[in-house]
């Protein structure tokens, strides 16, 4: 779509400023960037769920810059490691707030991230034509999760040594060459000193790719246009309004939000979200006696300790985030947004309290009620898209759907 | 939405709102910015070896005893009588960086001169003893100082510079 708007209340830097146009005219960025950051049309009826992209951004810009100053005073090396970080808590000026701003503004950024996929899983925004956006979301959260977990071994307290251990083994599941991979892995025949300093080199460049694949799903999303709570796709120039200042503003409505939250976490509670057990160094001698990962990941923990089988449990885990890449044919639904759809958002509420229900298993012991609990929630999340989205077209009636985005917005405003 | 045009009175409190939330947002993000910046200072730890004791007994006239603080070579060093008089004979007038022998050592200590052994050109350590004023002498680019490290000749613009130190008791200094 092409129909960039100007903008009613500002005139372009082009126009106002000689300079800006002088340089315009030799490399036309100024004008580039204006279009895509400011002029780029969106629908109007988007809601507060629209601002998770955004947060999401943010959130990656305070790990990136906290993390650039905490690793100019971290060592990566198993001696120096865990002494480090306490010497950043205690000795560098205000090193304490800037490891606290990076360790909360991890989970503060899956919290964005889950927030932002379930709002693309409810509202159908995997569907045609945002498929290849979908995916390239898919993984961002891939990279994430993968800076997450190299980046809390860092530290080198228990639970960063067991955690590294732990999901290092998974690919000693692997038949035939599983203990081959898992020794280059670590670069010996334990998690010690390599396996750190290349977790280490790996945390840096990790969140570089996710600011490089972060633009393609920008260029993406630019040109498909942006999914809406109607599903409708964008007709006319009715149904539009300009990113500036409509959704710059509402946007920083949702920043504020959004750091007053990590803001009383930070200053409040800032290791509530974390694990005592990693303020104990590592001990490869001793594991942990209740080990569990950080909380953005214990859904999938769950699914995966719910498999009596090691080769099964470990397929089962990654299979879980490998659906949603699937999801884009699963779905058969024609109505895009689950708002018009009854019967899916009956499912999809069932969905969301399953997955919740599964993070807190993830936590619980591996033992009693709690393992055939985790069984039948890994079966529903399975069901959730193997059966239950591809046949519930067949039965569902679906709302009217407005004729288009501006008629919706004319109803409801 | 309405198609409403603006009254100049909406619109000169429509930019006072904005500016407004701007500045706001730019006090907020300067704020913000400045416990970044000072994580790059001195920590804690580097400060507490601020400070550093040094027993002068062994040092014998005409020798100097060289010490680390911060990082950087202190020299210790005792002058003979000849060259406090030397020192003592310049007229500091023709200097470049004028100051008398006595502002350069602690009074009743004469004797003992304690500089950081840095150029103040570009940073290298000059030889002790040596060069036209038998103080020192910087194998870099050639600055010259005298017997109270005064800058004589070459490219360095200032003496060396004196830290801050002080006797505790006849055989001991504190540097720092």
């Amino acid at each position: 779509m092409s129909n960039h708007l100007q903008n009613d209340l500002e005139k372009s830097l082009v126009e106002k400023s000689k300079a800006a146009k002088w340089v315009n005219d030799r490399l036309p960025i100024i004008g580039m960037l204006e279009n895509v950051l400011l002029k780029h049309p969106y629908p109007k009826n988007l809601s507060y769920w629209w601002s998770f992209g955004s947060i999401a951004g943010i959130a990656l810009v305070v790990q990136i810059l906290s993390g650039l100053f905490l690793s100019m005073h971290y060592v990566a090396n198993t001696q120096m490691a865990f002494n480090s970080v306490e010497h950043i808590m205690r000795d560098v000026n205000y090193g304490w707030l800037i490891r606290y701003i990076h360790a909360v503004g991890a989970s503060m950024f899956f919290v964005a991230l889950y927030a932002h996929i379930t709002r693309g899983l409810y509202y159908g925004s995997y569907k045609a034509p945002r498929e290849l956006l979908w995916w390239i979301g898919i993984v961002i959260f891939l990279l994430t999760m993968a800076t997450a977990f190299v980046g809390y071994v860092l530290p080198w307290g228990q639970m960063s040594f067991w955690g590294a251990t732990v999901i290092t083994n998974l690919f000693s599941a692997i038949p035939v060459v599983g203990e081959s991979i898992v020794a280059w892995l670590w670069g010996g025949y334990s998690v010690d000193n390599p396996t750190l300093n290349r977790f280490f080199s790996l945390h840096f460049l990790l969140p570089f790719l996710i600011v490089g694949v972060v633009l393609i799903h920008l260029v993406s999303l630019h040109t498909v246009g942006s999914n809406n709570p109607t599903g409708v796709q964008i007709k006319t120039k009715k149904d539009i309004i300009p990113f500036h200042p409509y959704f710059t503003i509402k946007d920083m409505v949702g920043f504020v939000a959004f750091f007053l939250i990590f803001g009383y976490f930070l200053f409040f509670y800032p290791n509530s979200l974390g694990h005592p057990d990693n303020y104990i160094p590592a001990n490869p001698m001793v594991t942990p006696a209740h080990i569990v990962p950080e909380w953005y990941f214990l859904p999938f923990y769950a699914i995966l300790r719910a498999v009596p089988d090691k080769l099964g449990g470990v397929l089962m885990m990654f299979g879980a985030i490998a659906l949603l890449f699937a999801l884009p044919f699963l779905d058969r639904s024609k109505v895009v947004s689950g708002a018009y759809r009854p019967l899916f958002k009956k499912v999809f509420y069932l969905f969301i309290i399953n997955f919740v229900f599964l993070g807190w298993l993830g936590k619980s012991p591996a033992e009693g009620w709690y393992i055939w609990a985790s069984r039948f929630s890994t079966f529903y999340y399975y069901a959730y898209f193997l059966v239950i989205l591809p046949n519930l077209p067949k039965f569902e009636k679906t709302l009217p759907l407005p004729e288009s985005i501006d008629a919706d917005f004319q109803k409801n405003h | 939405m309405s198609e409403k045009s603006l009254s100049p009175k909406d619109e000169s409190r429509r930019k006072l709102l904005t500016a407004t939330a701007y500045s706001a947002a730019g006090i907020g993000a300067a704020c913000a910015i400045l416990p970044f910046i000072d994580s790059m200072n001195p920590s804690s730890d580097v400060q507490a070896l601020a400070s550093t004791e040094v027993d002068i007994s062994s040092i014998k006239a005409g020798e100097e005893k060289k010490v680390m603080w911060r990082g950087k070579p202190v020299s210790i060093r005792r002058r003979t009588k000849a060259e406090i008089e030397e020192a003592n004979a310049v007229d500091i007038k023709e200097l470049r960086d004028p100051q008398t022998d006595a502002e350069r050592v602690k009074a009743g200590k004469e004797e003992w001169l304690v500089t950081i052994e840095i150029c103040t050109h570009l940073g290298c350590i000059p030889i002790m003893g040596q060069g036209e004023y038998k103080g020192w002498f910087c194998p870099c680019h050639g600055s010259q100082y005298d017997t109270s490290a005064r800058i004589r000749k070459g490219p360095a613009p200032r003496n060396l510079e004196i830290p801050p130190y002080e006797f505790v008791g006849d055989t001991k200094i504190k540097i720092g």
